[in-house]
């Protein structure tokens, strides 16, 4: 019974396995990016920046058709350039970000939408905002998996500077750290992680797996290094779950990932112990001391 | 207010610069232009304890965030005998509060210059917290989320990372903002054992009775350096008459300063 649900598709089918793979290399590594966009209170701008994707990977796709590489080239050189581009901004003058992030993800997305239809049929269109996780490709493995591992060890590296980065900026230029090496590294993570999601998730939902097991995380964890794990762990169940949701009730993955996603940050805004709902409306009576 | 008061320079205190820990050579930072330090000179002697005072705005955290490199000058130059030595508290409004840490990984954080963003934090290290965080009487609270403190608890926190941190130079900026008699109590003993042990301390500070009391040496800013000097005839009335007079001069029209 519990053969059939969890282990028959992915032993049954290759395109099941490979899928499995993907949404693992995906999930492990949005978990703990997420959870830094959260610290840098830079949620909105991970969004901004999935958006600034699209008209990237619309310019690939339009030149060479729906070729991995291409599109992944574009959609990095677009994203790279919306992030030191806006970082740039808020870091040399007094604008706030938020407003022109929304206003720059907005005109991102009708432009490449306006450009894919240019040259694709709409099963194009679809399979660029959501991805096909089912079929992806053996290099698209070999992308998400590569940028993984070497986005895994290089946080590693930045790791200790980035925490302390977001917590005291001021003291760690005091003492000689590296804090804007760090920022500038984890965008350029944030950004060729999210180029490679597309291959799984689409442009549209690549996000979804960094914001929001980072989001739910929050309501569980009281460290950094909790946040961090538990991200991950959340992405990976979400991952897992989306996929065999899919398969089970035949709904697309990545939509189904993503709201996997969704439920556990649902569940963690009204379950969590650190902040959440319930615990915010009963507290239970006061202690002694 | 006529360009040329707004520009005048005040003669260089009495300091003997070539002893000085941290030089200051006609030091100008400015926001937008509109200088917040103005032509700032002198010397912060080693083993000095020195209370940076002056209006809201005189310049006060610009002055201390120059010196630590936060701000770019605008003009002069700042001479830090050992920049390694240096040990920074910011206001505490600086500081993300709600950040999920506990007092024990902040006060690790003194040990920064030892260990950078790789090195290892030994347990020789980790004791060194603990009995950094001993001392400012926070004992028992090293697994305490910092989200869970007061203010006055959060910095007790910071100068037991200066404690870790084991600086022979230390900028405080408004240490004792918004926390209670009894915490000012306790971190000024701290300060106190700081210049016994020839630490050298500089702290921007409102509250002038104080700084009568506790402070040898006091610097007098109104964006112009108004004074320099003994801590009694920096803040005779005069001075702080004139103090109050300029720091109110910000334009909005003003010229290029010639200086």
């Amino acid at each position: 019974m519990l053969h059939d649900y969890l282990l028959a598709p992915f032993l049954d089918f290759a395109f099941m396995r490979r899928a499995l793979v993907a949404v693992i290399a995906v999930a492990i590594i949005a978990g703990p990016l997420g959870v830094f966009l959260q610290l840098r209170r830079m949620s909105l701008m991970g969004d901004a920046l999935a958006h600034a994707i699209l008209p990237g990977v619309a310019i690939g796709f339009f030149l060479f058709g729906l070729d991995l590489w291409a599109m992944s080239l574009g959609g990095l050189v677009a994203c790279l350039a919306v992030a030191l581009l806006s970082g740039l901004v808020s870091r040399l003058t007094a604008i706030k970000e938020d407003t022109s992030l929304a206003a720059l993800y907005l005109v991102s997305l009708a432009l490449g939408v306006l450009i894919v239809s240019l040259k694709g049929s709409p099963r194009d269109l679809l399979h660029i905002l959501f991805g096909s996780l089912l079929s992806i490709s053996a290099h698209g493995l070999a992308l998400v998996v590569a940028t993984a591992i070497l986005s895994l060890l290089v946080l590693a590296v930045i790791y200790r500077t980035l925490v302390v980065e977001c917590f005291d900026p001021a003291f760690l230029r005091a003492v000689g750290g590296h804090g804007a090496a760090a920022h500038m590294a984890f965008l350029v993570l944030v950004a060729i992680n999210l180029v490679a999601a597309i291959q799984a998730l689409g442009t549209l939902m690549a996000v979804g797996l960094m914001i929001l097991p980072a989001a739910a995380a929050r309501f569980w964890a009281r460290s950094v290094g909790a946040m961090v794990s538990l991200g991950s762990l959340l992405a990976l169940a979400a991952g897992l779950g989306g996929l065999l949701g899919s398969y089970h009730f035949d709904l697309p993955p990545g939509p189904a990932i993503v709201l996997g996603a969704g439920m556990a940050y649902l569940l963690s805004v009204a379950f969590g112990p650190a902040g959440g709902l319930v615990r915010r409306l009963f507290p239970g009576r006061h202690l002694q001391h | 207010m006529a360009h040329e008061q707004v520009c005048e320079t005040v003669p260089p205190p009495s300091a003997d610069t070539a002893d000085g820990v941290i030089r200051l050579d006609n030091v100008t930072i400015a926001y937008q232009r509109h200088p917040a330090v103005h032509h700032l000179s002198g010397a912060f002697t080693r083993g000095s304890l020195t209370a940076l005072v002056g209006p809201n705005g005189a310049g006060k955290s610009t002055l201390l965030k120059g010196i630590v490199g936060l701000l770019p000058l605008d003009g002069g130059a700042i001479t830090i005998a050992d920049r390694s030595a240096l040990g920074y508290l910011p206001q505490v409004t600086d500081v993300d509060r709600s950040f999920p840490m506990s007092v024990l990984d902040v006060v690790n954080l003194g040990h920064w210059r030892r260990i950078g963003a790789l090195g290892r934090l030994t347990p020789a290290l980790r004791q060194r917290s603990r009995d950094a965080i001993a001392d400012v009487g926070l004992k028992g609270f090293e697994s305490r989320s910092i989200a869970s403190l007061s203010v006055g608890q959060f910095q007790r926190v910071l100068f037991a990372r200066l404690i870790a941190a084991d600086a022979e130079l230390i900028l405080l900026d408004e240490p004792f903002n918004a926390v209670d008699q009894r915490t000012v109590e306790d971190l000024m003993a701290l300060v106190d054992g700081w210049h016994l042990a020839g630490k050298t301390v500089i702290a921007a500070l409102h509250d002038l009775d104080f700084v009568r009391r506790h402070f040898p040496q006091c610097l007098l800013l109104a964006r112009e350096p108004v004074a320099w000097g003994q801590t009694a005839a920096v803040l005779a009335p005069e001075n702080l008459r004139r103090a109050r007079v300029a720091a109110d001069g910000w334009q909005p029209g003003a010229d290029i300063c010639a200086a």
